[in-house]
């Protein structure tokens, strides 16, 4: 079934005078992996913090998981991850205790939890870690465990915001991958990144460029509309044209 | 002609953890050399000790001919540093950061403008905005001016480009070959391998250790196995049936396409494109193509860590 | 020279640009002034005073009299029997109790020698203390015998009170301004220094300033001037609050006085930087501040409670910490309008603190990272 788990119609954000995002139009489908690119300063964190529910836009409407943004964001954040490379793991607490953590968090009861650890663990290969600290852990490692929390509560919709900056060529592809996985069991996957090439994995992409849209397609019609060979051209010959100061 | 950076056998650990292990490099007068690694392989750690903030546990080192360890003072007049946090005082203005860093190494941006000229030029119209106001790229040209306003022989760059998005970088990168040429050498980290492509030479850092260095085309010429990039629709499902291909070393996709590292051999561009089309993967398509630096840091990871 | 120069100015572009800054560093010593001052007031005002004796004897009377003319005594009721005093202050209806014996005029009259107890409420004892020794004072003249406990507390003589000679009001204002002085400039000194270079090393400038050539003793002290600056207008603030809203008298020699808040500054300035040294985040730096410096600064001050009536392991502690002493000076050279001469002492402890610490903390600066 062709559903659109996100769904915005002219979003619009202004701080005072200044207008970070201008509205804004997309849906993204279930199942679909969207990446949300943009120079710094476009507009894509605050784009991003109103359909996570962390911020009330100033104008327009629109639905993440069935959730009004602007009146059901308590809703939104239940169902839905959220993974950063800023912030994601407590470096303090073991690896289990960070699992325990987050589906406490997120309501699950203790035996759901304790099901969940022992699969997560088998999954990322950490069983031995698993009384380790997760600030020890090498940075691959913290992003894939960072990934899997996210999805503890089996949410519909994950936002990844730049999940795979500075992470080893191996370990990026190797996180891809279990976005990949992800996908292909339904979920909704929104993405952000520096890397052009990680864009190329996205079913479609958006380019973000002063506050708006200024293209969105799959990356294969993307290159062929722009004549470039790949989308780091096809990122730079959009985003080139931006009028705000990089 | 003296190396500007020459450095032996340096290591470095904090605590249990070993940061630098045996780390030598040599950096020729004038030229752009790039450490090219993930976070947490030692880039930081390494810097501090070439600009002298931090003693190695062991080894020697020279920067301009001069030690690390004796010889700091002198060091610290003669380089560069720009780390890799955005570190100037958020709460003066562009002007008055510019000048304070201008002072503190005894000279004036009147004196040395002609170095920071084109960099400054761009940033000039904000010269009495708080640095903190800035926006990304414009700190980063800040930082860059603030590094050089003193006519340093070697600067020394951390990370430069972190969190950048991918036009600024290229602009970055246009800068620093134009400050190439006033003859400055140029010691940058990143954790982007296709920014290798913009330097004279590399050297590959992985867990403390150095696991490659050369010209980028040394470094690609060295790869020892068959590469090919392969293309079909359900690109996914074709990683995982590659990898399980006779002759396949490893498999990754690469943006559109996926590289695959083959054994020549065992296999071939024909052979996997039989097995594949066997498989059900009927409208693949296949080509052999040269290594990245992507490919080969992937390759010397793994040959390092034992895996290949 | 010129690095220098550039840096100060720099740094005092820090303080003027950060609001919250100038605001603790230049209304703060206000308003602890006025705070103590008029809030946390332990002088003696309006005491309400039970009595118990025999109305009958004219002594009694005389005494009672005495003491409801005082402006800052008032007698409030007659108690049955001296037990029954504690239940007064339970139900707060008396601050303190004069219990006279019986047969006190007679015995007065005969032997010159009659004795009245005085109870003071136990559990506030540093006013209970004072309102007692006042009360003694008031009644003194009357007769010779006066003891005094305090209720709830065990039976305790009074010492005789210094502060009654220098401070006949008993106004407190002359006990919390040398404190108040005392923390605020350890407070500006120390917490401001530490936070300041600490703020450089969680932002990454210091990274930068310790790879250009300039000398770390040059980097410190263009962090400590703007800091003595401030200090001076402080001291200078406290002195004219003191002097013309709290009334309190300057006796001793004013250049005395600012030569011990000179040396006293240094010290706070050179703990401030060791703290510095120590902590990595501004957070770590505030609270050993406020743990380490403020919270002994004002306890052993005696601000709160005599120092005196501590322990003697913690009255040993408390000669380590550098306020105790200048406050003592304050006091010496202030109000009491001493010389030099008696307070060379405690004037070469700091001088030795100030040079120790600043030897030490010079030396813990290190020209590199870790």
């Amino acid at each position: 079934m062709e559903e659109n788990v996100i769904h915005i119609r002219n979003l619009t954000k202004k701080f005072g005078g200044f207008t970070a995002v201008d509205h804004i139009s997309f849906d993204v489908r279930r199942g679909e992996i969207f990446g949300f690119l943009g120079a710094n300063g476009a507009g894509k964190t605050t784009a991003m913090r109103i359909l996570c529910g962390l911020s009330r836009p100033t104008e327009g409407e629109g639905t993440v998981a069935g959730y009004d943004i602007c009146s059901e964001q308590e809703k939104i954040k239940r169902n839905i991850g959220y993974m950063s490379q800023k912030f994601s793991l407590y470096p303090d607490l073991t690896v289990r205790e960070n699992i325990r953590l987050f589906g406490g968090i997120y309501g699950l009861s203790d035996k759901t939890i304790k099901e969940k650890t022992g699969k997560m663990l088998d999954m990322l290969g950490m069983q031995s870690e698993r009384d380790q600290l997760a600030g020890a852990l090498p940075l691959g490692w913290k992003q894939r465990l960072a990934f899997s929390i996210a999805m503890v509560h089996d949410p519909g919709i994950i936002f990844l915001d730049e999940p795979t900056g500075g992470v080893d060529p191996e370990t990026r592809r190797r996180f891809w991958e279990m976005i990949y996985d992800a996908a292909e069991r339904g979920v909704t996957v929104f993405v952000t990144t520096h890397y052009m090439d990680e864009a190329e994995y996205c079913g479609r992409v958006s380019v973000m460029v002063d506050g708006k849209i200024a293209a969105m397609d799959s990356p294969d019609r993307l290159k062929s509309s722009y004549n470039a060979e790949n989308m780091d051209e096809v990122f730079r010959i959009i985003a080139g044209r931006a009028g705000r100061e990089g | 002609m003296t190396a500007a950076i020459d450095i032996e056998n340096i290591s470095k650990s904090y605590g249990k953890v070993r940061a630098l292990d045996g780390i030598s490099l040599k950096v020729d007068a004038g030229e752009i050399f790039g450490l090219i690694g993930p976070d947490g392989a030692g880039k930081t750690t390494l810097f501090r000790i070439m600009t002298t903030l931090m003693l190695p546990d062991s080894g020697s080192g020279s920067v301009c001919g001069l030690d690390i360890v004796k010889d700091y003072a002198r060091i610290r007049r003669l380089t560069g540093y720009m780390p890799g946090r955005f570190s100037l005082y958020q709460d003066l203005s562009v002007k008055e950061n510019l000048d304070y860093f201008a002072t503190l190494f005894g000279t004036t941006v009147k004196e040395n403008y002609g170095t920071i000229k084109e960099i400054y030029s761009q940033i000039e119209p904000f010269a009495d905005r708080r640095a903190g106001k800035l926006s990304g790229g414009m700190k980063q040209k800040l930082a860059l001016c603030c590094a050089l306003v003193h006519k340093p022989s070697v600067l020394f760059l951390d990370e430069p480009t972190t969190g950048v998005d991918a036009v600024s970088r290229k602009d970055f990168w246009t800068m620093l070959a134009r400050i190439k040429a006033s003859g400055v050498t140029i010691f940058v980290s990143t954790p982007y391998m296709d920014e290798a492509a913009r330097c004279d030479r590399l050297a590959l850092i992985r867990e403390g250790s150095i696991i490659g260095t050369g010209t980028p085309r040394e470094i690609v010429s060295a790869f020892p196995f068959g590469l090919l990039s392969v293309k079909g629709s359900r690109m996914y499902r074709l990683l995982k049936e590659l990898r399980g291909l006779p002759g396949v070393i490893s498999c990754f996709s690469f943006g559109d396409s996926h590289h695959v590292t083959y054994d020549p051999s065992v296999t071939g561009k024909e052979r996997l494109l039989a097995s594949l089309s066997e498989a059900g993967f009927t409208d693949c398509t296949a080509r052999d193509i040269g290594p990245c630096i992507e490919d080969c840091f992937m390759w010397l990871s793994g040959a390092a860590a034992g895996g290949m | 020279m010129k690095e220098f120069t550039a840096s100060v100015i720099k740094e005092f572009r820090h303080i003027f640009r950060d609001r919250r800054t100038i605001l603790i560093a230049m209304v703060m010593p206000v308003v602890q002034i006025v705070l103590f001052g008029f809030a946390v007031s332990t002088e003696v005002n309006d005491v309400r005073v039970a009595f118990c004796g025999d109305l009958s004897d004219t002594e009694v009377r005389h005494a009672v009299d005495r003491i409801d003319q005082n402006r800052y005594l008032r007698v409030v009721c007659r108690l049955d029997s001296p037990s029954s005093a504690e239940e007064m202050f339970r139900k707060n209806r008396a601050d303190v109790a004069i219990c006279f014996e019986r047969d006190y005029g007679s015995r007065l009259a005969s032997s010159g020698q009659a004795s009245a107890r005085i109870i003071g409420d136990g559990s506030d004892p540093n006013t209970a203390q004072m309102i007692a020794s006042y009360l003694k004072g008031v009644i003194q003249s009357e007769q010779a015998d006066v003891s005094v406990s305090l209720a709830g507390d065990r039976q305790a003589s009074m010492a005789p009170v210094v502060q009654l000679m220098y401070n006949p009001a008993m106004k407190s204002s002359y006990n919390f301004v040398p404190g108040v002085m005392g923390l605020i400039l350890m407070l500006i000194c120390s917490m401001m220094t530490a936070v300041s270079i600490v703020r450089e090393k969680e932002t990454g400038t210091l990274e930068l300033l310790l790879v250009s050539p300039v000398k770390p003793l040059w980097i410190i002290s263009s962090k400590m001037i703007p800091y003595l600056v401030l200090s001076a207008a402080n001291f200078v603030s406290i002195l004219l609050l003191s002097h013309y809203v709290m009334e309190v008298p300057v006796n001793g020699s004013l250049t005395l006085l600012s030569l011990a808040a000179l040396i006293f500054v240094v010290t706070s300035l050179a703990l401030g930087l060791l703290i510095s040294v120590i902590s990595s985040s501004q957070r770590t730096a505030l609270l050993i501040c406020g743990m380490g410096l403020t919270m002994p600064a004002m306890i052993f001050s005696g601000i709160i409670f005599p120092c005196e009536s501590m322990p003697v392991i913690l009255q040993w502690f408390s000669d380590i910490i550098p306020a105790k002493w200048f406050i003592i000076i304050v006091k010496k050279v202030m109000i009491q309008g001493d010389g030099l001469a008696s307070v060379v002492k405690e004037l070469s402890i700091l001088a030795g603190m100030a040079a120790i610490l600043l030897a030490v903390s010079i030396k813990s600066f290190r020209t590199r990272l870790q």
